[in-house]
């Protein structure tokens, strides 16, 4: 008995309170991220934004989370009731379940896995089966059209943000995110990070970053001027609530990918002393920030694509880009014997 | 290793009764949905015997892909399920008897089954071991040196595959309306403002 109990029950309770950590964490960061969300689209509007609950309306995701957890939870009498009630657990729970394997600092990661990269890609990919089944079973043709944009618009970025990585994985030699961080490490600072020699995937990760997780300007499947509120229409309380986590979970894994494989992850941006001194997850935390503002800014600024104009710029223009870079990193990795 | 068949016995049992489920639900979106229940559990499968690159590809491209399309269609048709299954007692006979000739077929072939001495070496080749070499490396080395050729094959006939799937459904429609990007950034002010003196009462 003594023996499982050290074999199975330790390392049990490590990982369970490593989770429960990396989850009140989470929350807590979508709670500020969706607070800084809605004031940077404020100011660019001129607007106040959110500033009534707590000092400068600080508090304010937490009022909303009340307010959606007190609500009564409205299931459409025509629905199909467990598929209504699943999907947003579905979203939440593979957002949540994703974060696992991204490392923090050296070291500080849930699940060291070999294929971190390749969990990664399989989640994310995963999570368009909440949408789509949301959007089918609300029974409503809103929730259905903008479940089958959704689905039709994630599988066609999923495509170019697969070669974007194929490119890294090549230039870092493993498809482990702490090995992939490592190789970006050297003398340069941040100009040896991949941003500057992937400049254009760079470019092209982040555009389908915003598309893959539905943000303005290419959030055609909750498009309200068209769609009402498209696959969320029916939904309410906490169901929506698990749907909105979800959405913002998947935004900042999404911001964390950028700073993982172009933005150098925990290293700092010069290693000379002011900088090293700061720890590795405060680099982290700092780029996750950046890469949201960036985020923010884009939506703020970049009217709403038109759906024929998303399909161009997703197969037309991304896919034969990142499919010429990975051919063109191949070759400089084989002609100059780079290849690690 | 007593967790690890703890495992095994949950994935497989919920990938059998999920198995089940896909053919005996009524609604077909079910099906589907129990279908991707089966296919996740066999990537459970995969991770418990060590291999996980497989395991994650089956759930980016079977799972993440191929799936999200095939309930993208089963949610599109209208079918009627009480429909289709008024003939059944009619067709099970003619269905049973075509799955007999398989099944019968199936055990003839296998029951002779014998690799060839060549075949056998390669499947003895030693495998390296997890703390060597990763998954993703040792299927790496083989399937671009010793099977260069069936990767190629297996990728050209995907390609004639895809062509087909244009070919089929390309339509030419003469009548559509079609974005050009260039024309309208080639607007200038000449070419796309017209400025006419209207006179009062009158419109043009």
């Amino acid at each position: 008995m003594a023996d499982i109990w050290i074999t199975y029950g330790i390392p049990f309770l490590i990982i369970f309170a490593q989770s429960l950590g990396l989850l009140v964490a989470l929350l807590l960061f979508t709670a500020y991220i969706l607070y800084a969300d809605r004031k940077i689209f404020a100011a660019v509007q001129m607007r106040r934004g959110p500033n009534v609950v707590g000092p400068w309306g600080l508090l304010q995701s937490f009022a909303d989370l009340t307010k959606f957890l007190f609500k009564e939870v409205i299931i459409p009498s025509s629905a199909n009731k467990g598929v209504f009630l699943l999907a947003p657990i579905i979203t939440a729970t593979l957002a949540l379940g994703t974060w696992a394997v991204v490392p923090f600092s050296d070291g500080w990661v849930i699940a060291d896995i070999n294929v971190g990269i390749l969990y990664i890609v399989a989640f994310s990919s995963l999570g368009v089966y909440g949408i789509i089944m949301g959007g089918w079973a609300s029974n409503s043709k809103y929730s259905f059209l903008g479940a089958l944009r959704s689905a039709a618009q994630m599988v066609s970025y999923e495509v170019s943000m697969g070669f974007v990585i194929v490119c890294v994985l090549m230039t870092a030699g493993s498809l482990n995110l702490s090995d992939i961080v490592r190789a970006q490490s050297g003398e340069a600072g941040m100009f040896n990070w991949y941003w500057l020699i992937h400049f254009p995937v760079f470019v092209i990760f982040f555009i389908s970053a915003i598309a893959e997780t539905n943000r303005p300007p290419f959030d055609l499947p909750e498009a309200e001027s068209e769609l009402v509120a498209g696959y969320a229409t029916e939904y309410s309380s906490t169901p929506f609530l698990l749907f909105f986590l979800g959405e913002f979970i998947s935004i900042s894994l999404m911001a964390a990918m950028v700073t993982i494989l172009f933005l150098g992850g925990w290293l700092p941006p010069f290693d000379v002393v002011p900088f090293n001194l700061v720890p590795g997850v405060i680099w982290f935390v700092l780029k996750i920030c950046f890469v949201f503002f960036v985020f923010a800014i884009v939506r703020a600024y970049v009217p709403r694509y038109r759906y024929d104009q998303l399909m161009r710029l997703g197969w037309k223009v991304f896919l034969p880009l990142s499919l010429a870079w990975v051919v063109v990193t191949a070759s400089v990795l084989v002609a100059f014997d780079l290849a690690p | 290793m007593i967790l690890a068949t703890i495992a095994f016995y949950i994935f497989a049992a919920v990938a059998v009764v999920a198995g089940f489920l896909v053919i005996a639900s009524r609604n077909p979106v079910h099906s589907v949905l129990f279908l991707i229940l089966a296919f996740f559990n066999a990537a459970g499968l995969f991770v418990l015997m060590g291999a996980e690159f497989l395991a994650l590809i089956l759930l980016i491209i079977y799972v993440g892909a191929v799936a999200v399309l095939f309930l993208f269609v089963v949610m599109m048709l209208d079918i009627d399920f009480s429909e289709l299954r008024e003939g059944f007692l009619q067709y099970l006979p003619v269905g049973a008897l075509i799955g007999l000739i398989v099944l019968m077929e199936l055990v003839m072939v296998f029951g002779t089954w014998a690799f060839t001495p060549e075949i056998a070496a390669v499947a003895a080749s030693p495998i390296p071991p997890l703390n060597e070499m990763s998954n993703v490396e040792a299927i790496g080395q083989v399937m671009y040196t010793q099977y260069v050729y069936f990767f190629q094959a297996a990728g050209m006939v995907l390609l004639v595959a895809m062509i087909g799937a244009i070919v089929l459904t390309l339509r030419k429609r003469p009548n559509a309306r079609r974005q050009v990007i260039a024309d309208q950034v080639a607007r200038t002010k000449e070419t796309g403002l017209e400025i006419r003196k209207v006179d009062p009462g009158q419109g043009l």
